[in-house]
């Protein structure tokens, strides 16, 4: 049933990355919609394969790589679909939903077992932690997404070729500002994450802050955004420098949910050592 | 039944004579009533724009029925037909087809793809529709031509792009700023161009407009005609930051504004980004200003190379949208002729059927003992048997279709069964459709 579910979800988001792919290139409104509503089942689908599998399991299924580059996706997906109807930028969906189509890939490549969370794991810090720390990912996506647009039609229109691809992409303003929204919405939810962690950190390793290896870069990744935002508040950074940074920030914060787990130095979040020897 | 049009256009008039012969929009009962009371014309339509006089209607007379139609546009309007007509152009058939559905496709315009054509002449249909001046055929003849026109503007990109100048720096100011309602264009210098572009910006919305020029009165006299503000040349810069879009065309021999200038300039608006449009020759504006993060910088070269960029792809799609006209002419001419046949089909059913009944009614009246079963079969094998011999002439009838023969098997029909000859009626042709 879950797997029919996860296949299902991958499936679609295949059949809408196409079409918004095919958006692309022939940029209908009817095929906009569709694509939209494609990806907007998905969505659905995919909500439904995600508490399946919370009530089959008994915790946030967040504990392995397949759970949560599932739920990397799920966040992706959602926050991005709050954004299309917003902004009414159908164009945005070819840039992100590729995304949440190779998260689900990758999921699909690890084992769907269901890890035994030791008890100590087991509290509502799970729940509550994971999710802001995800949308937080989540938003920051998307600001990527807004961001390659931009730079891709400020470099159109500096360079004076207007060529279809430009017909295409919203307006420099439109795409400035989702990445804005994105940090304004993102930048708190990475904040509470990162407390509420430390919170559950207290709880279950009776220390609010260990400088474990996850816990240092997303405290660097917290930097970034800061950075952004204090910059664009005060001295107007914007546009260009703004969306170089919002990518900078993007892959710091990849690096930060995947990349710790290939860190020599066992990181406590690190999902292999999640559930092993490590946990005290 | 023809569909003819008569009429003139940018094409082949100029504006003093167009405006002879225009109709007022909210006067057009009188106009309409008068079409359609005259002899040999049935329907009509009249499109009246600024760039175009045109009459749609239908007519048993193609020849007459043109000659009337521009003896009306002439007395109308009072002016010598002598004087209207070279400037006039007619088509009928097929020709009269092609012609209003280029138009409606925006494919006849001064600025190709321009999309307030169709609006136009979907108001001059309701007025034609509102005084009973369309019937059957020009209703279904201007439908398929909305459609037609809808069907080009989503599968062509002949909408899309834009081929004048100022045109195409509108166009480029939505891609940067998106709205252009809070935004504010700073005019430098004078000239032509320049008003023309602010025009431009105004129409799409932009909300203020400061002026400088060296001559201040001049300044303040172009300002009172935007309902800006004028501004000093020394101050210009003191200003400056306030404009989102500035639009330069001096007379000055050398650059008036510098990298420089602009960096501090958008420093002080906070890096909100800023559009220079330098259209005069020679330059007012350094090149090296686009270079500034967040300033857009576009002389007359670069507008051009857009507007040229625009035109070429225009051409490519002007085709792809003679393309699908040419496909619905085709499917149009089919339903009008199957609409000449139909009266003729209707009426030799009916002949054939009268027939039938009173043929059946003196059998069964004289064959007293017939039981109902029988009846039953008797009725099955007459009707059987006329269908039967309908068939072919029906078939055939519908298929000849834009072909010459028509007319030639419509008479034939009409003499050899002693049918009475009759307008096609809307309720035939939804019975012939089943």
């Amino acid at each position: 049933m879950n797997a029919l579910l996860f296949y299902s979800t991958l499936c679609i988001y295949f059949v809408a990355t196409v079409m918004y792919m095919t958006y692309l290139l022939k940029p209908r409104e009817l095929l906009g919609r569709a694509a939209h509503w494609t990806v907007a089942g998905g969505f659905l689908i995919h909500c439904a394969f995600t508490i399946a599998r919370y009530l089959e399991a008994g915790h946030t299924p967040i504990t392995n790589l397949h759970e949560s580059l599932s739920f990397f996706s799920l966040t992706v997906v959602g926050v991005f679909i709050a954004f299309e109807r917003k902004y009414h930028v159908f164009i945005l969906g070819s840039f992100v939903t590729p995304l949440a189509l190779i998260l689900m890939l990758a999921s699909s490549l690890y084992s769907s077992a269901i890890p035994q969370l030791p008890p100590a794991l087991m509290s509502k810090w799970l729940f509550v932690h994971t999710t802001l720390a995800f949308l937080s990912y989540a938003t920051f996506a998307v600001a990527f997404g807004a961001a390659i647009m931009y730079l891709i039609q400020e470099r159109f229109l500096k360079k004076k070729q207007l060529g279809p691809l430009y017909q295409k992409l919203p307006s420099l303003v439109i795409l400035d500002e989702i990445n804005y929204r994105c940090l304004t919405f993102g930048f708190p939810l990475l904040t509470i994450a990162i407390i509420t962690g430390a919170i559950w950190a207290e709880t279950a390793w009776g220390t609010y802050w260990s400088w474990d290896p996850k816990e240092t870069w997303s405290l660097i990744t917290w930097f970034i955004y800061a950075a952004l935002l204090h910059g664009r508040l005060t001295t107007g950074w914007r546009g260009k420098r703004a969306a170089l940074l919002s990518i900078i920030g993007f892959f710091v914060m990849l690096f930060t949910f995947l990349g710790v787990n290939l860190l020599p130095s066992a990181s406590l979040h690190s999902y292999d050592r999640l559930l092993g020897e490590k946990y005290r | 039944m023809n569909i003819v049009v008569v009429g003139l256009s940018h094409k082949t008039a100029s504006v003093e004579i167009r405006e002879k012969v225009a109709f007022a929009p909210n006067q057009m009962e009188k106009p309409l009533k008068e079409l359609a009371g005259l002899p040999d014309i049935n329907e009509g339509v009249i499109v009246s724009t600024c760039n175009r006089v045109e009459i749609y209607a239908t007519t048993h007379d193609i020849a007459g029925g043109m000659a009337r139609l521009k003896r009306f546009l002439a007395d109308f309007h009072n002016v010598s037909l002598d004087v209207l007509e070279p400037h006039l152009y007619n088509y009928h058939g097929e020709g009269a087809i092609r012609h209003l559905f280029r138009v409606a496709s925006s494919l006849d315009s001064m600025v190709v793809g321009e999309p307030q054509i169709l609006g136009q002449i979907k108001t001059a249909y309701g007025y034609a529709a509102e005084y009973k001046a369309s019937g059957i055929i020009l209703n279904r003849f201007l439908h398929k031509a909305f459609s037609v026109a809808k069907r080009v503007r989503t599968e062509t990109k002949i909408a899309s792009s834009a081929v004048s100048v100022s045109f195409a720096a509108v166009e480029l100011a939505k891609k940067i700023f998106g709205d252009l309602t809070d935004k504010t264009v700073m005019l430098i210098g004078a000239g032509e161009m320049c008003e023309l572009a602010a025009k431009h910006f105004l129409n799409n919305g932009v909300r203020g407009v400061m002026v400088a020029n060296r001559t201040y009165e001049r300044a303040v006299r172009l300002a009172e005609e935007f309902d800006g503000r004028a501004v000093t040349f020394e101050d210009l810069f003191d200003h400056l930051h306030k404009a989102d879009i500035i639009l330069s065309s001096t007379g000055a021999t050398h650059f008036i504004i510098g990298a420089k200038d602009v960096e501090e300039v958008i420093r002080r608006r906070r890096q909100k980004p800023m559009f220079f449009i330098d259209i005069a020759v020679p330059r007012d504006i350094d090149p090296k200003v686009n270079n500034v993060e967040n300033v857009y910088l576009y002389d007359m070269d670069d507008l051009q190379g857009v507007v040229a960029s625009n035109l070429q792809q225009r051409a490519e799609e002007a085709k792809k949208a003679e393309g699908i006209i040419d496909q619905e002419i085709g499917r149009f001419f089919n339903w009008l002729s199957l609409l000449e046949v139909t009266p003729t089909i209707v009426a030799l059913r009916s002949r054939f059927e009268e027939v039938r009944q009173a043929e059946l009614a003196k059998t069964l009246a004289a064959w007293k003992d017939l039981p109902p079963d029988g009846q039953k079969r008797l009725e099955a094998l007459t009707s059987a048997i006329t269908n039967k011999l309908l068939h072919p002439p029906t078939s055939l009838l519908k298929r000849t279709g834009q072909g010459g023969r028509t007319d030639l098997y419509v008479d034939a029909l009409r003499q050899l069964f002693e049918l009475e000859a009759e307008e096609p009626q809307e309720e035939d042709f939804e019975e012939l459709e089943e």
